[in-house]
C-alpha cells in the first residue's frame, strides 16, 4: 500500500513538473532603453540581455547571442514588470461567504485564464497580479498570485507557482455586515471581530497539539493512537501561526489596523501585510515596525463611512515613516494604469521617482514573498520587463511592450481590436456594460444578501 | 440680588470671546480677495496662444488686464518668474457637493424618487462645506457641473464655482434638465436582465420620454398662450427645455442609443448636449454631422465591451474631437474630481494632443454651457478663475501653487493635507515619551 502511494507521490511531482515545463520562457535583447532598475538606479542607453526567461545580464553594448531577438529601445523607458498587490482579475468567484472564518478555500481553483482583463492589465504594464479572495470574511480563502501569461489555458500556467502561500483577512465594515448584519451572527461590530481571529487561533493550536501528542504517541511501538479528525480549516490556521502563510488583511481604520497587529504579536505572527489601510498613516510607526507594510489606493476615499477621514499622503505618510508600501488596484480598471496611480504619490507627498516606482514593483514583490525573484532588474532575476514611451510617472506615458518571463505579450504595434481568447457560444449577441465608476470585486459574490442596496449604492470595497 | 446676578453673568459673557481665543491654537486662512498683480507668468490663455512674461491683474472679482507692462498701485503683488497661469479647470459632469459618503444614504442627495423629476434643483442640495470641495480644488478644478441622477428625467444640472457658502454665491450661470436616454445597454456586473426585458424595459421607456416630451410642449405652448394651467412644477420645468430656455443634457453611451438620439432629438427646438458618449468613436461622424456637443468621460474606464481594443475610452475624445465634435472632458465623479487633469492627460496622450485637452477642460465646456463670456480662458473681462503652476497641471509632479476663484485668492489647504501635516511626523511617535 505504501508503495503504491510513493508512486502516486512521485507521479504527481513527475506531472507538476511537467506542468511548470509548459510555461513559454523567451529570450530577448533590448538595446540602449533608459533602465529603471529600481534596486540599482536609473541607467543611460543601457541594454538588457535575457535569456530563457531570466535576465542575464544588464550593461552598455550587450550583443545578442544568435537567434535571440534584439528590441531597439532608443529614448524609451524599460522599467520592471508593475506588480499589483491587491486585484481580484481572472478569478471565476470571490467570496465564499458563509461563514466568519474559511481559511480552507483557495483561490488557485476558480482561476479563469480566459479574463480579458489579463490582456488589459498587461498593455498597462502589470505582468503580476495577487488575486484575492474577498472581503466577507474575517478570515477568508487563500490567494493566488498570477503570471499574466496570457493565451496559456491552463490555470496553472498562469499562477506563479513558486510564490509562497497568501491568506485574505478582512475587518471592519465588510465583515460586520455580512455576518452581523447580513446573517444575525458574531461578528457584528468590531471587538466581534478580535473574538473570531483569537478563537480562530486558540482553536488551530489545540487542533497542532492534538496533532503533535498523536504522532508523540504513534511513533511509539505497538501504538493504537487515534489520529485526530482532519480540518483543513484548522490546518491552514496553524500553518499561519508557524509562519508558512503570508497574510493580506483588508483593513482601513487605525483601531483595527492596531488591533490585528496586537493579535499577531500574541500568536508570534510576523508575516502581516495590511491591504487599502486607508487609515494606515495614523499608526504609520506601528505598522512600519511590526509587519511587512501596506498596501493602498492612491487617492480612493469616502466611498464608504470607515475611509471618510482618508488622505492621499497615506502612502507618502507610510513610506517617510519606515513601512514598505505599495500601491494596488483592487479594481479591473485601475489595475490598466498603476503607473499612473504610483506617480500621484509625487503629487501628494513629494516621493522621488524610485519611491514611487518601488509602490508597484519591489514593494508588492516584497509583500507578496517573491522579491528575489521579480520586482527590479537585477541579473538573475525573471524577465518581467515593460518598455514605456514616456516616463512611467509622466501622466502621458505609454506602454508600448510587455514581457513575462521573456516573453513578449503586449506589443502596442501589434495589438490587435479583439484579443479574447474566446467567445462564449451562449452569447448571441456580446454584451454592453455601460461603465459606472470604480466598482472593486471584494465583496463579489455577496450580493444575494444586500439586493436592495446593492442596485442604488455600488459600494463594495 | 436679582440685578446683580444679571450683571455677574453679563460679564462673565463679555469674557467668554477671550476665553475662547485662549483656548484655541492654530489659525485659519480663509478665501481673500482684492487686488492682486501675478507677475511675469507664462501664460497659457487657452484662446490667445501663449504669452511669455506677462503678468494678469486681478481685481473686483475679475480678470482686468492681460499684458507686459502692467502698473497696478495697491496690487498685492505675486511674483510669478518662471511660472504658469491657466485658467481655472471646468469639469463638465460630477456629483460634487451632491454625496459626502456614498455607502451612507443619507448623505446622498443626486437621485430622487420618481422617473420624472426634472424640477429637482442640484443647486437645492449643493453643499458648500462638503470636505470634497477643497479637496478637489487644490487640482486646479475651479468649477464643475453638478448633476443629479435616477430617472429618466432625473433634475436640473447646475454650474458651481468651488469657492462660497450659499448655492447662490457658487452658481456660475448654467443650467440644464438632465435626460437619461433609455438604455438598451446593461447597467453594469449587477444587471441581470435577459436581452429580452432590457429590450422591453427600452422601449417602454423611450415611449414614456416621447409622450413626458409631448405633454411639455403642450404646456409650454398654452402657458404662452395664457392658458391657466393647474400647478404642476415637474410639467414647468420640462417646458423649459422644449423651448429652448434651458438645455437638455442628454446622457447617452452605446453606439446604438447615441444614434437613436440624435434622431429622437431631430426637430425639436432643444439646445441638446451629450453627456457620456461611452461609445462615441463607433459614431463620432454622425454626433459630428449632427453638430452635437459632447462632456464625455470618465476617460480612465474600461471599454464598453470585451471585444474592444483596450485603449478605446482613453482615445475616446480625441476621435470624436478629430470627427468634428466640440468636445469637452468630465470626470462623472464625487469625492475623485480632482483627477480631471490627469484624464485630460490620459485623452492627450491617447490621440487628442494636449492643446485640445486643454481646450476639453476650459473653453469647450465654458462654450457648451453657454458661459464663454465669463470663464474657459484668460482673457480680460473674464471671471478671475486661475491656477497657477510650477509646471503643467496634468502632470502629478507639478505642484498647483496659487488657485484663485472669482478673484478669491483660495487657501491651499484642506482636511487632507491637514492629516498630513499631523501624522507625517507624529507626536506621540512608536513610543510615548
Amino acid at each position: 500500500m505504501k508503495k503504491v502511494n510513493y508512486f502516486l507521490a512521485a507521479l504527481l511531482g513527475l506531472s507538476i513538473q511537467f506542468a511548470s515545463a509548459q510555461v513559454k520562457k523567451g529570450s530577448v535583447l533590448i538595446k540602449n532603453a533608459t533602465v529603471l532598475t529600481i534596486t540599482e538606479g536609473t541607467l543611460d542607453n543601457s541594454d538588457v540581455l535575457v535569456q530563457d526567461g531570466i535576465i542575464k545580464k544588464v550593461g552598455k553594448n550587450l550583443n545578442a547571442p544568435s537567434g535571440v531577438q534584439t528590441i531597439d529601445a532608443t529614448g524609451k523607458y524599460l522599467m520592471p514588470g508593475i506588480i499589483d498587490a491587491h486585484s481580484h482579475l481572472g478569478l471565476d468567484v470571490v467570496n465564499e461567504s458563509t461563514a466568519p472564518i474559511v481559511a480552507e478555500v483557495r483561490m488557485k481553483d476558480v482561476v479563469n485564464p480566459y479574463a480579458v482583463g489579463i490582456y488589459r492589465a498587461l498593455a498597462g504594464g502589470v505582468t503580476i497580479s495577487h488575486a484575492m479572495h474577498g472581503s466577507a470574511n474575517v478570515i477568508g480563502g487563500q490567494n493566488a498570485t498570477l503570471k499574466h501569461r496570457w493565451g496559456s489555458t491552463d490555470p496553472a500556467d498562469i499562477i506563479m507557482q513558486e510564490a509562497p502561500r497568501t491568506i485574505k483577512f478582512a475587518l471592519g465594515e465588510n465583515p460586520t455586515r455580512v455576518h452581523g448584519r447580513g446573517n444575525g451572527i458574531q461578528p457584528r461590530t468590531r471587538m466581534g471581530v478580535e473574538a473570531i481571529l483569537r478563537n480562530g487561533f486558540n482553536e488551530a493550536i489545540q487542533y497542532k497539539e492534538a496533532w503533535t501528542s498523536y504522532n508523540a504517541e504513534a511513533s511509539k511501538k505497538g501504538s493504537n493512537a487515534l489520529p485526530p479528525v482532519h480540518n483543513e480549516r484548522l490546518q491552514v490556521l496553524s500553518d499561519i501561526i508557524d509562519g508558512k502563510i503570508i497574510i493580506h488583511c483588508h483593513s482601513y481604520r487605525a483601531d483595527e489596523i492596531y488591533m490585528l497587529i496586537n493579535v499577531a504579536r500574541d500568536f508570534g505572527i510576523t508575516k502581516l501585510v495590511f491591504q487599502h489601510t486607508n487609515e494606515g498613516f495614523k499608526v504609520a510607526p506601528e505598522i512600519a515596525e511590526y509587519t511587512m507594510g501596506a498596501s493602498v489606493f492612491a487617492d480612493w476615499w469616502a466611498y464608504k463611512f470607515e475611509v471618510y477621514y482618508s488622505t492621499a499622503y497615506n502612502a507618502a505618510i507610510l513610506t517617510e515613516n519606515g513601512a514598505i508600501t505599495s500601491i494596488n488596484s483592487d479594481d479591473a480598471e485601475l489595475i490598466r494604469h498603476l503607473y499612473h496611480e504610483a506617480a500621484k504619490t509625487q503629487r501628494y507627498g513629494g516621493m522621488t521617482d524610485e519611491q514611487a516606482l518601488s509602490m508597484i514593483t519591489i514593494n508588492p514583490a516584497k509583500q507578496l514573498g517573491i522579491s528575489d525573484k521579480v520586482g527590479s532588474i537585477e541579473e538573475g532575476k525573471q524577465a518581467d520587463l515593460v518598455i514605456f514611451e514616456g516616463h512611467p510617472l509622466s501622466s502621458y506615458a505609454v506602454p508600448q511592450m510587455t514581457f513575462v518571463d521573456g516573453v513578449k505579450y503586449f506589443d502596442i504595434k501589434e495589438d490587435a481590436d479583439d484579443q479574447r481568447l474566446k467567445v462564449s457560444a451562449t452569447d448571441m449577441v456580446e454584451p454592453v456594460m455601460i461603465y459606472e465608476g470604480h466598482n472593486s470585486r471584494c465583496m463579489q459574490d455577496t450580493e444575494h444578501l444586500f439586493e436592495t442596496t446593492n442596485s442604488l449604492f455600488h459600494t463594495n470595497y | 440680588m436679582k440685578r446683580l446676578n444679571k450683571t455677574f453673568f453679563a460679564f462673565l459673557f463679555a469674557l467668554l470671546p477671550m476665553m475662547a481665543i485662549a483656548q484655541i491654537d492654530g489659525e485659519v486662512i480663509k478665501p481673500r480677495t482684492g487686488k492682486f498683480l501675478l507677475q511675469n507668468a507664462t501664460v497659457v490663455t487657452i484662446t490667445n496662444g501663449v504669452l511669455n512674461n506677462t503678468s494678469v491683474l486681478v481685481e473686483d472679482g475679475k480678470i482686468k488686464e492681460v499684458g507686459a507692462n502692467i502698473s497696478a498701485d495697491g496690487a498685492e503683488v505675486i511674483d510669478c518668474e518662471g511660472k504658469f497661469i491657466y485658467p481655472g479647470m471646468i469639469d463638465g459632469g460630477t456629483k460634487l457637493g451632491l454625496v459626502e459618503v456614498s455607502s451612507v444614504p443619507e448623505t446622498v442627495d443626486y437621485a430622487e424618487i420618481g422617473n420624472f423629476s426634472p424640477n429637482m434643483q442640484a443647486l437645492t442640495a449643493v453643499n458648500p462645506n462638503s470636505v470634497a470641495i477643497p479637496v478637489t480644488r487644490v487640482s486646479g478644478v475651479t468649477t464643475v457641473l453638478t448633476v443629479p441622477t435616477g430617472g429618466l428625467f432625473p433634475g436640473t444640472a447646475a454650474l458651481i464655482n468651488l469657492n462660497g457658502y450659499t448655492p447662490d454665491q457658487m452658481y456660475a450661470g448654467f443650467k440644464a434638465i438632465v435626460m437619461n436616454f433609455p438604455s438598451s445597454g446593461r447597467r453594469g456586473r449587477f444587471d441581470r436582465r435577459s436581452d429580452d426585458d432590457i429590450k422591453k424595459a427600452n422601449e417602454k421607456a423611450l415611449k414614456e420620454a416621447n409622450d413626458l416630451w409631448d405633454n411639455a410642449k403642450s404646456y409650454a405652448t398654452l402657458a404662452a398662450n395664457g392658458a391657466e394651467l393647474e400647478y404642476y412644477p415637474e410639467m414647468a420645468q420640462m417646458a423649459k427645455a422644449t423651448t429652448g430656455e434651458l438645455p437638455l443634457l442628454i446622457e447617452v453611451n452605446k453606439a446604438s442609443d447615441i444614434q437613436a438620439a440624435i434622431k429622437w432629438v431631430e426637430g425639436k427646438d432643444a439646445k441638446v448636449i451629450f453627456s457620456g458618449v461611452s461609445e462615441g468613436w463607433r459614431v463620432a461622424e454622425e454626433i459630428a454631422k449632427a453638430g452635437i456637443p459632447v462632456v464625455t468621460g470618465p476617460i480612465q474606464s474600461l471599454p464598453t465591451r470585451d471585444s474592444d481594443r483596450y485603449d478605446t475610452p482613453y482615445a475616446n475624445a480625441g476621435k470624436m474631437a478629430k470627427a468634428g465634435v466640440k468636445v469637452a472632458i468630465r470626470t462623472d465623479g464625487q469625492e475623485n474630481v480632482r483627477n480631471l487633469p490627469f484624464f485630460a492627460a490620459f485623452a492627450a496622450a491617447y490621440g487628442m494632443g494636449k492643446e485640445e485637452a486643454w481646450k476639453a477642460v476650459t473653453i469647450n465646456t465654458a462654450e457648451i454651457f453657454g458661459v464663454a463670456d465669463q470663464y474657459g480662458s484668460v482673457e480680460a473681462g473674464k471671471v478671475a478663475n486661475l491656477i497657477i503652476a510650477d509646471g503643467d497641471p496634468f502632470e502629478t509632479k507639478t505642484n498647483i501653487l496659487h488657485v484663485f476663484i472669482d478673484g478669491y485668492r483660495m487657501p491651499l489647504s484642506n482636511r487632507q493635507i491637514r492629516l498630513y501635516q499631523e501624522f507625517l511626523d507624529r507626536s506621540p511617535g512608536l513610543k510615548m515619551n
